[in-house]
């Protein structure tokens, strides 16, 4: 089995959907003849033809209506938002169309689209570049979202969100294109190669939706996270050597709500993380769940660790990003009493 | 409608036309943004700047053409390819600098970056990263001047690239609907990122793109300094006197990537060389200030020579700078 890292693990995703499926179109900003800013598109022009993989012109909120519309038509379009931070213009199209579609019809129309796109910050991309709004997707209603955390999983997640008849938000930790860093920003990563999640089938495979993965086992308390942050909780699992179990939730909606609770049943504790604003964040939904399911398990209060209530600022990446210091002194909280 | 090419030499609030003085300082200007981005180009591979930086080089007669026709109070707004529109504003090189290497002196005390810089004193609204967004902002300062009566025009710059997104037509309506004194300026590059005009425009002459809006458009050499300053000259002419937008294409070049990580594969570098080699903005205006008798080439070195030191004083500062305080990290979000 090739190791591949997260970047061509979905590149190989889109190559066996477009390859499998005539329907699925891939298009975004400078996807095609240029291969995508981090190059997740490369070849894919050159092998698929440029009626299944092409570029379109700046303008989210018509590329992704465009999709939607493609989409209950009976296509099955995959687009490419470059950066997450620019997915706003489309937010209308998203929240009042593609979500809605199905419901406003009694059923007669869906609208199997799937929106990827980067997310996130430890890239010294300041307020435009760096930003985690997933909370802004889990909120509505009629959307499925899904963050990846490695190869493996990234691959099998965009197969089935493409093969999904709903629209999914697939959320790409940017930070983890190429290795799985967790944080320690001072020091090399180490190339996805040299973990086993980079040990990626070439061919068709899924990672069902809607299902969490434990990324490391613990009795200790519960870490509820995804993206980037599974690496960040696993580092400070190991180096507070607190015997944390991550969860990695894959799904952001319909969440694995089985696996929480199997899980923080188990710890009785249980730390929320994430690195979008702390206030209504992700997060907040979670402890919400963590307390209707398991208030009668929880022995401590749950914590949360998350990006601070600002803008992504340019100058303070390493404050703001809530690494495994921040992360360290979350689970000893959650141990407190 | 007026026709805003006949505008004559006008009023007393027209721009003058150029003299040996004015065409030295374009000279001035456009070196000043060449050699400033060069040392940011340095100071970024040398790891002092991080994140994005897209630099003007090969741009800089578009700004410096448009910002010596304006007059004061006029108001200038842009994308995220900046630096240049900023120096040229008047901005200090050492707060622009610093603000790329993140340093409390920078002009959004190091929070903003490259993209997002401003100053009230200068008319300059910014530095927006999000592409196209400044366009619609620009619409409404434009709207703000009529409602105050101020006598001021707005500058909105873009890429052509941005120039696809839909809040530009929906501007060019509102400003001719209102009657807004705005000059739309597309800085028409040839690339949005890795994408050529071909690959994502239909209509690829921009300054056709307000004729269904009747907002007229001119076609303009953007790699020369005398050309831009007349043609905008002209248009600020036509739209103070209250005759309603106009859209300006600037026919340019981008020299270096698009960001500083910039895989370069949509174009060749012999591209690249070719325009430099023929139509550089400063190699070419120098020449024919020396043609003219208006420098001595001795001359252009010691402008050169100045303009280094201010640049090296500019970067040694952005270097030396302290970083903000963490405590600034809550600042600004609300009043
Ligand atoms: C809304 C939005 N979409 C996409 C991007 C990513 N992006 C940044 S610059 C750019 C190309 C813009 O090209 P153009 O407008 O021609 O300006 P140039 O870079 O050539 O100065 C793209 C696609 C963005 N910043 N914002
Ligand atoms: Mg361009």
């Amino acid at each position: 089995m090739p190791a591949m890292t997260m970047i061509q693990a979905l590149n190989s995703a889109l190559d066996v959907m477009l390859a499998k499926d005539p329907d699925v179109l891939v298009f975004g900003e400078d996807i095609g003849y240029f291969g995508g800013v981090f190059r997740v598109t490369e070849g894919l022009q050159k092998k698929h033809g440029q009626t299944r993989c092409f570029d379109s012109p700046i303008g989210e909120a018509g590329l992704v209506a465009a999709a939607i519309g493609m989409g209950a038509y009976g296509l099955r379009p995959v687009v490419e938002i470059q950066f997450a931070d620019y997915i706003y213009p489309a937010y209308d199209q998203i929240v009042s169309e593609a979500a809605r579609i199905r419901y406003r019809s009694a059923g007669e129309f869906h609208v199997p689209l799937t929106i990827r796109t980067p997310y996130g910050g430890g890239i010294y991309g300041g307020q435009t570049h760096s930003q985690s709004p997933e909370a802004l997707f889990t909120h509505v209603t009629g959307l499925k979202t899904v963050i990846p955390s490695n190869p493996y999983d990234a691959k099998g997640l965009l197969i089935s969100a493409i093969e999904d008849d709903d629209p999914v938000i697939f959320l790409e930790p940017k930070r983890l294109y190429n290795g799985p860093f967790d944080g320690h920003h001072d020091k090399a990563v180490t190339p996805w190669a040299k973990h086993k999640a980079s040990e990626v089938p070439e061919g068709h495979y899924a990672v069902p939706l809607g299902k969490a993965a434990t990324a490391r086992a613990g009795s200790a308390v519960t870490v509820l996270t995804y993206g980037t942050m599974v690496h960040v909780a696993i580092a400070a699992a190991e180096e507070t050597g607190i015997d944390a179990e991550v969860v990695d939730l894959r799904t952001l909606m319909p969440v694995d709500i089985d696996a929480i609770v199997r899980s923080v049943q188990k710890t009785g504790r249980c730390v929320v993380a994430h690195e979008a604003t702390l206030t209504s964040g992700f997060g907040a939904e979670l402890c919400a769940l963590v307390q209707e399911h398991c208030f009668w398990h929880l022995e401590a209060p749950i914590q949360r660790v998350a990006g601070w209530d600002t803008p992504y600022p340019h100058a303070f990446e390493w404050d703001y990003f809530p690494g495994p210091k921040r992360l360290a002194d979350g689970l000893k909280r959650a141990l407190e009493n | 409608m007026s026709d805003p090419s006949v505008v004559e030499d006008g009023g007393v609030n027209a721009t003058p036309a150029p003299n040996s003085t004015t065409l030295k300082k374009f000279y001035h200007d456009m070196l000043l943004i060449r050699r400033f981005e060069e040392k940011a180009g340095q100071l970024y591979g040398m790891g002092l700047i991080g994140g994005f930086c897209h630099l003007y080089i090969g741009q800089e007669a578009v700004v410096v053409g448009m910002q010596n026709a304006l007059l004061p109070g006029d108001q200038i707004i842009t994308a995220y390819r900046d630096h240049g529109h900023m120096l040229a504003t008047g901005m200090d090189p050492k707060g622009v600098m610093a603000e790329l290497t993140g340093r409390a002196a920078g002009y959004s005390k190091g929070k903003g970056g490259s993209m997002h810089m401003f100053s009230a004193e200068t008319h300059f609204y910014g530095g927006h990263g999000i592409v196209g967004a400044q366009v619609p902002l620009g619409t409404g300062l434009a709207f703000a001047n009529k409602y105050k009566e101020n006598g001021a025009v707005t500058l909105a710059y873009m890429g052509e690239g941005a120039a696809n997104q839909g809040q530009v037509y929906e501007s060019f309506n509102m400003a001719k609907l209102w009657n807004l004194p705005v000059i739309y300026v597309v800085e028409n590059n040839r690339y949005a990122m890795g994408t050529s005009v071909e690959r994502a425009s239909a209509q690829p002459d921009f300054y056709k793109r307000g004729e269904s809006f009747n907002v007229p458009g001119v076609s303009v050499d953007g790699m020369d300094v005398e050309a831009v300053f007349e043609a905008g000259r002209k248009a600020l002419e036509f739209v103070r006197g209250g005759n309603g937008p106009m859209i300006l294409e600037m026919k340019t070049y981008r020299y270096r990537g698009h960001s500083m990580s910039d895989p370069a594969k949509y174009r060749t570098r012999d591209e690249v060389q070719s325009v430099r080699d023929r139509k550089d903005p400063i190699d070419q205006f120098g020449k024919k200030l020396v043609d003219r008798n208006l420098a001595s080439e001795a001359d252009l070195k010691v402008i050169d020579k100045e303009i280094r030191l201010v640049v090296n004083e500019a970067a040694e500062f952005a270097i030396e700078a302290p970083e903000p305080d963490a405590s600034e990290l809550y600042t600004d979000v609300l009043a």
